[in-house]
């Protein structure tokens, strides 16, 4: 290992160190600061006599006289173990739940590499996650990365536990029930948000069966560079090397661009648009592309990343390149918010791209291609209609267009609606639909197979038939569970104190029962944030 | 061979001293790992490379050694249902030596060296042979793979002869070269052709909106731009399915890894309906996803016109989809700016018009080279995809494509949210090989299949207007006459236009079946209008049974659409009689 005293500039995140002959290019840097504290860097450029390093926390406090930087000739690596389950992590990679340090199995690379596509295999296995709108008008499927596209304030947060914490291998193609392991990203969110997170995950025992790192808005921005790497890293050496069913949250992406755009901006680069480095997409790629299965390994990594679209833009820089490397996305709507809709899923953009795979007779149902189609046509028709009725009141709509219109208001209060603890399974969901779609008349319902209408629709045309729903085990937790779970907004999280020790009982029926290493440690998870 | 040192490394792009005498665009093995570059600045002793692989963990210091050849691809028997990456690197071969991830500075030949194929010559010793010529066949999957003499060869066969060899075996000499069946060709060199013909024949696709409405000639090029999740992707992998070509290099360039699964998984089983044989024995894949190294997506695309202008020498017809060269451009502008050169618009390089026009100029229908061949003629047809950021054309990759392909189809995220497939806007798409194609369709599809075309596209046009009224003051405003227009687009729209691509007969129509059922719907436009005159309420004539039965017969099969539309047509005729 070299050490260097020749600082020669600190610009903002990086510094210029003068001398340096051979660094290699991505290399792993520590700098010692005058006071002796360690951080960690990685050099950006290198060239015969220097090299540019950025360092992943704050520079304040480094000189150009004394402050010395180790050239380590690794590049960054992340320690890997199955005792990572129930451990939390800063969004550097430092155990901060108090538990004892991680005995590594392996130090992996966290730039990883790409899944040959020779390798890759078919995603096509549907992830049932209790909500209507995406298990049957958006499957998930396994190895799909599908993104929630946000707005500040919307309940993104509470979407995203509602899908950990539902989120199963049903239906017929996979092999029984089978949980999910939750690895959980956070860059730049608030305190109140993450402990959000974590409450919930302590309350249903997901805790035990996830990993989590966590950078929070006050935590050094370059450091939200390795966050997301870090976490797939994890997830990729769970999925592959244990055979684990890996769920990829991380959140928020749009800080993550934002901490790139910082760091190009300090390197004075070319800047693309809105200030966003050319390069975006190819960097966004790396980091959304790590999903997948691969043929002859049973582990998938299945990502729902969250960005918050600025100002609800959809074709602002960061939505609009994760929309071109994701495979569909999940939109949420404030208009549906402000009726008070949750989850506020906007269908019309939404668009999972892999649904084909992962639904039809030996997955899902055979009538569900058909069902999920014509919802979306008649839904969106009703919609356009709303907007006639604005300029020409609904008298002057005929009485067609008028059932259009009332099924696009009882898709939204019955088939979007659903309760924060509702898990409707996929049959449930189907004939919902099925349900609703007997209002329209049946010349137009054209997107359905004859053969299909016959079979599910027209016991709901004939009479009043009632389907009779499944009781799903979590809408136990609706009666059970605390309220503030229900109220909107979690800015009461923030002011509650101990938030994530406090009711461990509550939710621990579920999961609590499968044993998993580390979660001796779960119960302990009082953030502590003391970085060396 | 020149060899230097790295002096500076910094993402894609490195630079390296002491390598006077090197060429530009030579190809060159970076630091102790042997990665793959090409030089593309010179200055003086320096030079810039940009690495198709990842270049963490070099170091100033390492050495740069060149190869004194550009960047080339490997020609010959083996190349089909291949899949590669950018640099045409064999990807189940990567795997073979370095796992299900792809490693850093692997060395595979692209093309098998091992196999053997069974040579058999067409032209006799002592005869006469010179650049393009046919020399013999070898038989891969049920196509004939046409050896043709290389570049730069010309005089008197010796020493062919039947037999198996491997590709790099001698089968015989010209002029006193030896000739193997493999050649070599560098990328961004066009491959020389006799002479460029005139378009005819269109490319059949089976998708109604793309035949009837916005034909694409072969040997055509073609932009499919729209916004994530407008289909593009579908769309490429339809035409790739179902197009009537010989053969098609599929160029998945910047894109997501699962949809190179998906096109690995479900073409190996989907059968082509002319030879009935699995679609990956026609297919050539270059796959080179959004996560795989920057330069190497920079290369994909000239790596797979180069092959499919290899087997459009041969004489057959060749279709290329490129997925996306949105991300191509990108990669181009990453490079550039890594090389601090001048941005243009949006910070692509001033020279991303010239690039691209250059591409799609390799598309073309030709006569292949070669001595007295006048009846061999190939053709390279070229659709690429464009991915404008927000869905907004006016940006520059969109604009330097439209200046040179000549249709456009356009996508339409406002389609494609109420799940019309194909999400192809009727109004704002076009194609300007519909003079030429004209003669073609009289033809072979009917006489009147241009006239018919014309009114589907003047009631889509009027329904365009009068839904601007509707807007206003709602539909029961309109006279029955122009009610009677918005009920027939909404038929051309959604028993006509609509097209599901999951849909086992739906999927593909022939150009006898689109041109019935558009015949059949305008035949009820205009009986209608007729009824309408007759003072007939527009309410009774849309009782009519026969709207239910055109509605199906887009799930009608090929065979029996003719008698269908002639039993409707008959219908009609006979409702409105009364």
């Amino acid at each position: 290992m070299k050490e260097f005293q020749t600082v020669k500039e600190i610009f903002g995140p990086i510094i210029y160190v003068e001398g340096v002959q051979d660094a290699a290019y991505n290399e792993l840097v520590q700098v010692i600061a005058p006071n002796g504290e360690k951080r960690q860097g990685q050099v950006l450029e290198t060239s015969a006599g220097m090299a540019a390093v950025q360092v992943f926390g704050p520079t304040t406090g480094l000189d150009t006289k004394e402050t010395r930087v180790r050239f380590t000739g690794e590049s960054l690596r992340l320690p890997v173990s199955d005792e990572m389950l129930g451990r939390v992590f800063s969004g550097a990679g430092v155990p901060i739940d108090k538990g004892p340090a991680l005995i590594a199995e392996e130090k992996l690379d966290i730039n990883g590499s790409a899944i040959n596509p020779v390798a890759r295999a078919e995603p096509r296995d549907f992830i049932q996650t209790g909500i209507s709108t995406i298990d049957a008008l958006n499957t998930l499927v396994r190895g799909q990365k599908l993104p929630l596209f946000s707005g500040s304030g919307l309940p993104h947060n509470e979407l995203a536990v509602q899908i950990a914490r539902q989120a199963s291998v049903a239906g017929k193609g996979g092999g029984g029930k089978e949980d999910f392991v939750v690895v959980f990203g956070a860059m730049g969110i608030t305190h109140a948000e993450a402990s959000f997170f974590m409450q919930d995950f302590e309350k249903t025992g997901a805790l035990e069966r996830a990993v989590l790192f966590l950078n929070l808005a006050n935590d050094p921005s370059i450091e939200r560079m390795i966050t997301p790497r870090l976490a797939l890293t994890a997830a990729e050496y769970l999925a592959f090397e244990r055979d684990m069913q890996v769920l990829v949250i991380l959140t928020d992406m749009t800080n993550y661009a934002d901490s790139l755009r910082e760091l190009a901006a300090a390197r004075q680069e070319v800047p693309g648009r809105r200030g966003y480095p050319g390069y975006l997409y190819t960097d966004l790629a790396n980091i959304y592309e790590r999903a997948g299965g691969i043929h002859g390994k049973k582990g998938t990594v299945t990502q729902l990343p969250i960005l918050t679209m600025p100002d609800d833009d959809i074709t602002h820089p960061i939505p609009d390149l994760t929309g071109y490397i994701t495979e569909g996305q999940i939109v949420l709507s404030r208009e549906l918010h402000r009726k008070g809709i949750y989850p506020p899923v906007d269908a019309l953009p939404s668009l999972s791209r892999l649904m084909n795979l992962g639904i039809g007779a030996e997955r899902t149902r055979e009538d569900h291609g058909g069902v999920s189609s014509q919802l979306y046509a008649s839904y969106a028709e009703g919609r356009d209609l709303r907007s006639l009725v604005a300029v020409v009141g609904e008298e002057a709509l005929s009485e067609r267009d008028r059932k259009f219109l009332a099924f696009a208001n009882a898709f939204e209060q019955k088939f979007v609606t659903q309760g924060r603890y509702e898990n409707r399974d996929i049959e449930d969901s189907l004939e919902l639909g099925w349900e609703l779609l007997a209002s329209i008349p049946e010349g137009e319902l054209k997107r359905v197979k004859p053969e299909h209408l016959e079979k599910y629709g027209m016991k709901y045309r004939q009479g009043n038939y009632v389907h009779k729903r499944k009781t799903a085990d979590e809408t136990l937790h609706a009666k059970h569970g605390r309220k503030e779970h229900e109220s909107s907004g979690h800015a009461q999280h923030g002011t509650e104190k101990h938030s994530w020790e406090s009711d461990k009982t509550a939710g621990r029926k579920t999961q609590a029962g499968q044993k998993h290493p580390g979660k001796k440690i779960a119960a302990r998870t009082k953030i502590t944030r003391k970085r060396k | 061979m020149v060899q230097g040192v790295l002096s500076r490394i910094s993402g894609p792009v490195v630079q390296a001293t002491g390598m006077r005498g090197s060429q530009i665009n030579e190809l060159v093995k970076v630091g102790e790992m042997q990665l793959l570059g090409e030089i593309i600045a010179l200055k003086g002793e320096r030079a810039s490379i940009q690495v198709y692989e990842d270049t963490s963990g070099l170091r100033p210091g390492e050495k740069v050694e060149g190869t004194g050849a550009p960047l080339s691809v490997e020609l010959g028997p083996g190349l089909l249902s291949g899949v590669f990456d950018g640099i045409q690197r064999p990807l189940a071969a990567i795997r073979e030596e370095s796992g299900d991830f792809i490693a850093r500075g692997v060395q595979v030949p692209s093309l098998d060296r091992k196999a053997k194929w069974q040579f058999n010559p067409s032209v006799k010793n002592g005869s006469h042979a010179e650049t393009g010529d046919v020399l013999g066949t070898v038989q891969e999957f049920n196509i004939e793979h046409r050896i043709m003499a290389p570049a730069g060869v010309k005089g008197k066969v010796e020493g062919i002869q039947s037999g198996k060899f491997t590709i790099t075996h001698a089968i015989c000499k010209i002029g006193g070269k030896e000739v193997t069946l493999m050649q070599k060709w560098p990328v961004r060199l066009p491959r020389p052709v006799r002479e460029k013909k005139h378009f005819e024949p269109p490319l059949v696709t089976g998708k109604r909106i793309m035949d009837t409405f916005f034909p694409l000639a072969k040997g055509g090029a073609a932009a499919i731009p729209g916004p994530f999740g407008s289909g593009k992707t579908v769309n490429q992998t339809d035409l790739a399915k179902y197009s009537d070509t010989e053969m098609v290099v599929y160029v998945g360039c910047g894109e997501r890894g699962n949809e190179m699964t998906e096109v690995l998984e479900t073409f190996p089983r989907l059968v082509d309906p002319k030879t009935g044989k699995p679609l990956m024995q026609r297919t050539v894949l270059i796959a080179n996803t959004s996560n795989m190294p920057v330069a190497a997506r920079e290369a994909s695309i000239y790596t797979g016109i180069t092959i499919a202008e290899y087997f459009r020498d041969m004489g057959y017809d060749v279709a290329v989809m490129a997925d996306s060269t949105s991300r191509w451009a990108e990669a181009m502008r990453e490079i550039s700016g890594r090389m601090e050169e001048m941005p243009g618009e949006e910070g692509y390089p001033a020279y991303l018009g010239k690039k691209l026009a250059e591409f799609y100029e390799r598309a073309g229908r030709v006569w292949c080279l070669g001595s007295g061949s006048h009846n061999r003629s190939g053709s390279v047809t070229v659709v690429g995809a464009v991915s404008p950021p927000g869905g907004d054309l006016s940006e520059p990759v969109s604009q330097s494509t439209l200046r040179v392909t000549k249709v456009f189809w356009a996508l339409d995220s406002a389609l494609s949210r109420r799940r019309h497939y194909p999400a192809i806007n009727w109004l704002k798409s076009y194609s300007l090989y519909l003079g030429e194609l004209r003669e073609w369709y009289e033809k072979n599809v009917s006489p009147e299949f241009y006239e018919l075309r014309g009114q589907a596209m003047a009631l889509l046009q009027k329904e365009a207007e009068l839904q601007n009224i509707v807007q206003l003051i709602g539909p029961d405003a309109l006279p029955d006459k122009e009610r009677l227009v918005l009920e027939a687009t909404k038929m051309i729209r959604e028993d006509f236009l609509q097209q599901n691509s999951y849909d086992e007969v739906d999927a593909y129509s022939t150009l006898r079946k689109q041109y019935w059922m558009l015949k059949t719907v305008l035949h009820f436009h205009s009986k209608a209008n007729s009824a309408l005159a007759l003072e007939v309420p527009l309410a009774k004539i849309l009782e009519s049974p026969s709207r239910q039965k055109i509605a199906v017969l887009k799930r009608t099969v090929d065979k029996d659409v003719e008698g269908k539309c002639r039993a409707i047509i008959h219908e009609l005729d006979g409702e409105f009689a009364k």
